[in-house]
């Protein structure tokens, strides 16, 4: 109870006898600070609880329990973090958490409650939306991640970065403000052929820029197209009439030459600052 | 005859005159048998190296399959992926039969032809089945962790359930996926999962009943040493920090060692100033008590999911003539560590992968986090991701070579810190992959920490099995194929091609005489066998 050392002992039987919200008289409320008080709307359809019972829930929860409880369930002055509680977890359609919120938990200084069944229901709907979000990091939401300098993004990609060897703002990236948000812009840019694969999976466009093959087969004659597939055994591509070529490597044989058009932006990712990342999304999103 | 071994042989004894039968007595764990492969690694040593030697790198060439067994489910439970059978499993071979699973799953075939005998399946339930990592085996009986956080004991004959425990509450989500681990009558299970700052734990349960014999929270409770590496108990009884992957044993010092997991919340670590011991970290424990005896944690204060879980692999070495014991890990943050395994004590750090999150490595032998790489709400670019420049892939290592053999990628990920609260939960961030520079196989020599030779695979993931044996060979896989190099030098000597991608660690065994490669690739196995010329 980590909140217990910051109140002492009578201050917290008044804030839990009281069991409101009482947040400008206490201590700031840990969770007060997040911009993020509920559950995203992916995470309340996730866990299958009726959206608009959860947000009469989450006000509920905030008038009546957020004082004690935090207004994000996470614990508060004096009261348990219930995303992480048995009770609330193990829950199922309001069978253990209804009694306690009927019957308040004297010996734990938890008051009963005056609220209606509709309204308690409510809470638990809430409650589980909450803890769905917390389990449920694909249904996580994104802060602002445009905080860098647009005119220092210009200059990173006129000199440093050496974009504009590729690329031009009034041709191919022309209006690529307007066709991404900001987070996919940033995803695309870093890498365009990357969709997203890590445990987190931020969302980013579809796959582009084709890598191509030349294969040289021992008596002179070549192939050229767009790869399929290679390892250490074969190789095979697609020419441009669309006929496809497999060849069995053996070592250096036959000679193979890739090109990948998007070498660029994977030799840069050694190169980039965090800061240079930011600028260059904080430019490229005034691209309208 | 030391204390740990006092205690344990009479254990043992026991066992050996009551129930094996066509089981597996517990002392055969103590060796290194050729004829079966009866724990996860092959044995304790975590070493995937076996002294067999029939299938060499003279012969390999011919190399050929002598069966190959597709299994499947009604509730195949694989890891997600296209709804099939997916064995994760290091399948156990133990007097001619196979065990293997996947989640909900377990089978018996015959060695001998890949016939199965039985199947057992779990009844349907919510629990994750991201992945399972196989069965223990002690007398006739087997072990299999099943994903709504039970334990199931098993009869090797039949496949029928003998009983079952709960070993933590299935709405905490944890992901109960380990191949639990036999040391003298202990039953060793570990878990994962870290969606729900649930406590880490690894425990010791009754080979008989299934009764908790011990416990050991990942994570220190008020008063215990290592909670001043966290704001209060609060703070690290939801540390996390889980124990999913096997560990290893050293009877003389009656030692098991293992990884422990990531710290919770894992993105957001606003909550958990300090190191947060035990996470991230190399632990020995007693296993007859389930007491810690040393520690050495990897990444102080974890804040990319870069767990300590990967396969402790024990070497004896010999400096000045005198034998030296050891422990050496390829850590997912992108570090090789070799330890002192009687004492936890750094003898040796060494980058695997460049990375970029590392301010160097202090006296104690720990890379120093860069808190400017902490996942931000604009996002900080990270070599490696979250996945890691490895993961839970076994390594190898050649006794024989000195060379340690590991998977690895380089994958730079952008870390988003998502829940800015001052008292974030779950995962609280997220990482997005925007970039590879490549997959490589890494011969490592132990002593100096140097790359000794690598293969740069042209395609596919890097991070895949290692298995080594005196044969003069190294298996491994990339994509489809299934590759034997030579393992002092990196050369391809033999591949084929399979139907999918390799799912777990080959292994290997002597079987009426003869040496057999078996892996597992999706929803099949594969035997393979030099073929002798006609008599």
């Amino acid at each position: 109870m980590r909140y217990f050392k910051h109140i002492g002992p009578p201050a917290l039987l008044l804030l839990a006898a009281a069991g409101v919200y009482l947040r400008a008289q206490g201590p700031p409320a840990p969770s007060a600070s997040t911009d993020k008080v509920s559950a995203t709307a992916a995470a309340i359809a996730g866990s299958g609880e009726d959206p608009v019972a959860v947000e009469r829930g989450g006000k509920l929860f905030v008038a009546n329990c957020g004082g004690c409880h935090g207004l994000t369930a996470k614990g508060g002055p004096g009261a348990p973090d219930l995303i992480r509680s048995l009770v609330v977890l193990e829950d199922e359609k309001g069978m253990l958490i209804a009694p306690v919120i009927r019957e308040g938990r004297p010996d734990k200084g938890m008051p009963k409650s005056n609220l209606t069944e509709p309204q308690i229901s409510d809470i638990v709907a809430w409650l589980h939306a909450q803890t769905y979000a917390a389990d449920h990091r694909r249904t996580y939401a994104y802060h602002n991640i445009v905080t860098g300098d647009p005119r220092k993004g210009e200059a990173y990609f006129k000199t440093t970065g050496t974009c504009s060897t590729c690329h031009s703002v009034t041709g191919d990236l022309a209006g690529i403000g307007k066709r991404y948000e900001a987070l996919a812009l940033q995803a695309r840019w870093l890498h365009p052929s990357r969709g997203g694969a890590g445990r987190g999976g931020a969302p980013a466009g579809p796959a582009r820029g084709a890598t191509t093959v030349k294969v040289t087969l021992p008596s002179g004659e070549s192939f050229s197209g767009v790869l399929d597939r290679i390892d250490d055994f074969n190789v095979s591509l697609r020419d441009g009439s669309g006929d496809y070529h497999s060849f069995t490597r053996e070592g250096h044989t036959p000679q193979v030459e890739i090109h990948n058009p998007l070498k660029a932006h994977q030799d840069l990712l050694g190169k980039y600052t965090d800061a240079d990342i930011h600028n260059m999304t904080a430019y490229l999103v005034t691209l309208k | 005859m030391n204390i740990a071994r006092a205690v344990l042989l009479p254990a043992l004894l026991a066992v050996a005159g009551s129930v094996c039968g066509q089981g597996l007595n517990p002392a055969t764990l103590l060796k290194q048998p050729t004829d079966a492969w009866p724990t996860y690694n092959g044995d304790y040593s975590g070493r995937r190296f076996s002294p067999l030697a029939q299938i060499n790198s003279s012969n390999v060439h011919t190399l050929s399959l002598a069966w190959a067994t597709r299994f499947t489910s009604n509730s195949p439970g694989g890891g997600g992926f296209a709804g099939g059978v997916q064995i994760k499993s290091s399948p156990l071979m133990v007097n001619g039969i196979l065990y293997f699973t996947s989640p909900n799953n377990v089978w018996a075939a015959d060695a001998r032809t890949g016939r199965e005998l039985w199947h057992y399946q779990y009844p349907p339930n919510n629990g994750s089945t991201l992945g399972n990592r196989g069965v223990g085996m002690y007398g006739n009986w087997l072990y299999f962790e099943v994903p709504d956080s039970h334990l199931v004991s098993l009869d090797a004959k039949t496949g029928k359930e003998r009983w079952k425990v709960q070993i933590a509450s299935p709405k905490l989500d944890y992901t109960t996926t380990a191949a639990p681990i036999v040391v003298g009558n202990h039953i060793l299970v570990g878990v994962g999962g870290d969606h729900l700052d649930n406590p880490g734990f690894f425990e010791s349960r009754d080979p008989e009943t299934g009764v908790l014999q011990w416990k050991w929270w990942t994570t220190p409770r008020k008063g215990e040493p290592g909670i001043e590496t966290w704001p209060d108990e609060y703070a690290s009884s939801h540390g996390t920090g889980q124990t999913w992957v096997p560990g290893a044993y050293d009877p003389e010092l009656n030692l098991y060692i293992l990884g422990t997991g990531n710290p919770n919340p894992v993105m957001a670590p606003q909550s958990r100033k300090g190191d947060n011991l035990y996470t991230c970290s190399i632990v020995a424990l007693n296993p007859d008590t389930g007491k810690m005896v040393w520690y050495f944690q990897t990444t102080p204060h974890d804040t990319h999911d870069w767990d300590a879980n990967e396969i402790p692999v024990l070497i004896d070495d010999v400096v000045d003539g005198k034998p030296r014991k050891l422990v050496a890990q390829a850590n997912r943050n992108g570090y090789f560590f070799v330890l002192d395994r009687t004492n936890g004590k750094h003898v040796l750090t060494a980058p695997m992968i460049p990375t970029n999150w590392s301010k160097g490595v202090n006296a104690k032998g720990q890379p120093i986090p860069d808190p400017a790489k902490d996942p931000a709400t604009d996002g900080v670019l990270v070599l490696p991701s979250s996945t890691g420049a490895t993961n839970w892939q076994s390594p190898s290592f050649d006794p024989e070579t000195g060379l340690f053999y590991v998977g690895t990628n380089r994958p730079y990920s952008m870390f988003y810190l998502t829940d800015t609260d001052v008292h974030p939960q779950g995962w609280g961030g997220l990482d997005s992959v925007v970039g590879e520079e490549g997959a490589a196989l890494l011969a490592i020599d132990y002593k100096t920490g140097k790359i000794a030779w690598r293969h740069d695979w042209p395609s596919g993931s890097g991070i895949t099995h290692m298995l080594t044996t005196a044969g003069k060979l190294l298996f491994t896989s990339n994509g489809t194929n299934l590759v034997a190099f030579d393992p002092a030098n990196g050369k391809i000597l033999w591949h084929t091609g399979l139907t999918a991608n390799p799912s777990a660690a080959p292994i290997t065994y002597l079987l009426d005489g003869k040496q057999y490669l078996l892996v597992a690739a999706a929803d099949s196995l594969y035997s393979f066998t030099v073929n002798q010329p006609a008599k």
